[in-house]
């Protein structure tokens, strides 16, 4: 399947899936963080402004911690993601799915110096979209993963219809369709639903319409085994 | 089994370790240590994890609905960021890492170190010699503004020393932060570029702080430089020498890989680069301190600032030659 979903193996022998993030929401997320540092930049502005040197002296270091160590500090203390990336519903991991760490996220934000280059993180962009995990130079070294943080998914499950048993034997990847379809009938509209359901004609008797649907969702009460 | 009568026999089960999940990210956050264990004990989460993981797996291949498997793999993932994320009160042992880790990293390093000197300080010195026996040639390298600027901040008559943007020291302190630590970074970071960004950075800097040094000197403005500079020069110089090193250690992983892939001797190798930064870090941050509060002072005869100066160099020397070698015996 051509996904960006990323199986990672964890220590009890099982994979997780992770979804890892392209280039667009993290450019989105990066901007929200450039806003946010420029804003907090005027505000101490001007609130040091009274100050004279020593105001300047406050707004020269703020000016460095926000340019080099903002984001180590939330990607460590935060959960892995920056008030944009959190925005954005972006985390940051390490390869093995695990949080990151300081030396992690120093290495792959330090590195945002050859990312940013020669303009617009133009040399990022050309390491993001040649590699199949989206990662610029600073990940590919801290071996870290942006990726979509896992809302809880809905809980909601397949409509309860009275079960109907399939007109022929489905193979177990047939079956898994019909149940995604019939989870999902609820969040579709009426007529792509209507549209979906009436692919399958064979199964469904070429019924048409809300009939076709409601006949599917019945073989998945089927197949999860209600009775 | 079919997926209804899993949902039934194991939903209990998976519902507990989620409300486990959930209390424990309350807790982390209020840090308060109530035993609101949602009927889990602390002792019972490794197993009650490993059966999720199993159920997990088990959804997975008997093909139930993506939804269960989603929320399954979405348990499982909070999980993993629990059991193995990081230890609470897990500190990064700082002191030890400055009194052994950092220049036992620097030691062991020491060819890409001894390299970085060399493209650092060669330049440096063939500059501040060859500008003694012809100063105009510093017009090739500097532009004629900046060279008026640099004469007059290092005016024998002046009352303070230094390129001061500011007279206010705390101002200078920050502002040697912001630049050098930039000029670190920039030279560690492009080292990722095959080396060859750490060699640009290295001998460029070499090249232009030579040559205002040697120009200088040779125009007579000697001795306030030099007492300017010598006592931040062995932390600051340092300091670029080993950002430098840092750089070139990433770029050797790319030319040199051995027999791993590139990207995996890149990782790898970003973890004693990263840890020389961390030192580096240290020593730009102590530079700016001398060099914001007391490089610029001038009630000190220029014998005292140089002897103190040539007092942190062999500091430096033997910080980087001695500590840390008992752990190694």
């Amino acid at each position: 399947m051509l996904d960006t979903a990323r199986r990672v193996a964890t220590p009890e022998g099982v994979e997780i899936t992770l979804r890892v993030a392209g280039p667009v929401p993290r450019a989105l997320a990066y901007a929200l963080d450039l806003a946010l540092r420029v804003a907090v930049m005027f505000a101490v502005m001007i609130a040091v402004s009274a100050l004279g040197r020593f105001g300047s002296a406050i707004m020269l270091l703020t000016a460095f911690l926000l340019e080099w160590l903002y984001p180590v500090f939330f990607e460590v203390v935060s959960a892995g993601a920056t008030p944009g990336k959190r925005a954005m519903g972006l985390i940051v991991l390490n390869d093995d799915g695990t949080p990151v760490r300081w030396p992690a996220s120093l290495t792959r934000n330090l590195l945002r110096a050859i990312d940013f280059l020669p303009f617009m993180y133009f040399v990022g962009f050309c390491s993001m979209v040649a590699n199949r995990d989206f990662k610029r130079l600073g990940d590919l070294a801290a071996n870290t993963l942006v990726v979509y943080r896992d809302e809880k998914p809905s809980s909601a499950s397949i409509p309860l219809v009275s079960p109907i048993a399939p007109s022929a034997i489905l193979s177990l990847a047939e079956q898994r369709t019909l149940l995604d379809f019939s989870e999902r009938a609820n969040r579709l509209t009426a007529e792509r639903a209507a549209e979906l359901a009436e692919i399958v004609a064979p199964l469904t008797d070429d019924r048409h319409g809300p009939a076709a649907v409601q006949h599917i969702v019945g073989i998945a009460n089927h197949l999860v085994g209600r009775r | 089994m079919k997926q209804a009568a899993f949902e039934v026999r194991y939903g209990t089960e998976i519902d507990r370790f989620e409300k486990w999940l959930d209390c424990s990210h309350v807790k982390r956050r209020k840090n308060k240590t109530t035993d609101e264990t949602a009927g889990l004990e602390a002792a019972d989460v490794p197993a009650a994890y490993r059966h999720l993981c199993q159920l997990m797996a088990l959804a997975r291949d008997r093909q139930y609905s993506p939804d269960l498997v989603d929320r399954l793999n979405h348990l499982v993932l909070r999980g993993h960021h629990i059991l193995y994320g990081p230890a609470a009160g897990q500190r990064t042992r700082l002191l030890a890492f400055l009194a052994a880790g950092f220049p036992e990293t620097v030691r062991t390093e020491w060819r890409l170190v001894l390299t970085s000197g060399m493209l650092f300080f060669g330049p440096l010195l063939i500059l501040i010699g060859a500008l003694q026996f012809y100063p105009d040639f510093i017009l090739y390298l500097v532009s004629p503004e900046h060279l008026a600027r640099y004469e007059e901040a290092y005016d024998p008559a002046n009352t303070r020393l230094g390129m001061r943007e500011s007279d206010d020291n705390v101002m200078m302190f920050a502002f040697y932060i912001w630049n050098n630590v930039k000029i670190g970074i920039q030279t560690f970071a492009t080292g990722i570029a095959f080396g060859l960004g750490s060699i640009f950075y290295l001998a460029f800097n070499g090249v232009v702080i030579g040559a205002i040094a040697g120009y200088l000197t040779a125009v007579g403005h000697g001795e306030p430089f030099w007492s300017f500079v010598s006592g931040h020069s062995a932390m600051e110089l340092t300091a670029i020498v080993l950002s430098g090193a840092a750089g070139l250690k990433l770029g050797s992983a790319l030319i040199a890989p051995g027999n791993r892939t590139r990207k995996a001797a890149l990782v790898e190798v970003a973890k004693p680069a990263i840890h020389i930064m961390y030192g580096a870090a240290l020593m730009f941050l102590l530079a700016a301190f001398i060099e914001g509060f007391w490089s610029p002072l001038t009630a000190f005869p220029p014998r005292l600032k140089y002897a103190v100066g040539a007092t942190l160099w062999m500091l430096v020397v033997a910080y980087f030659t001695l500590a840390g070698r008992k752990r190694a015996t």
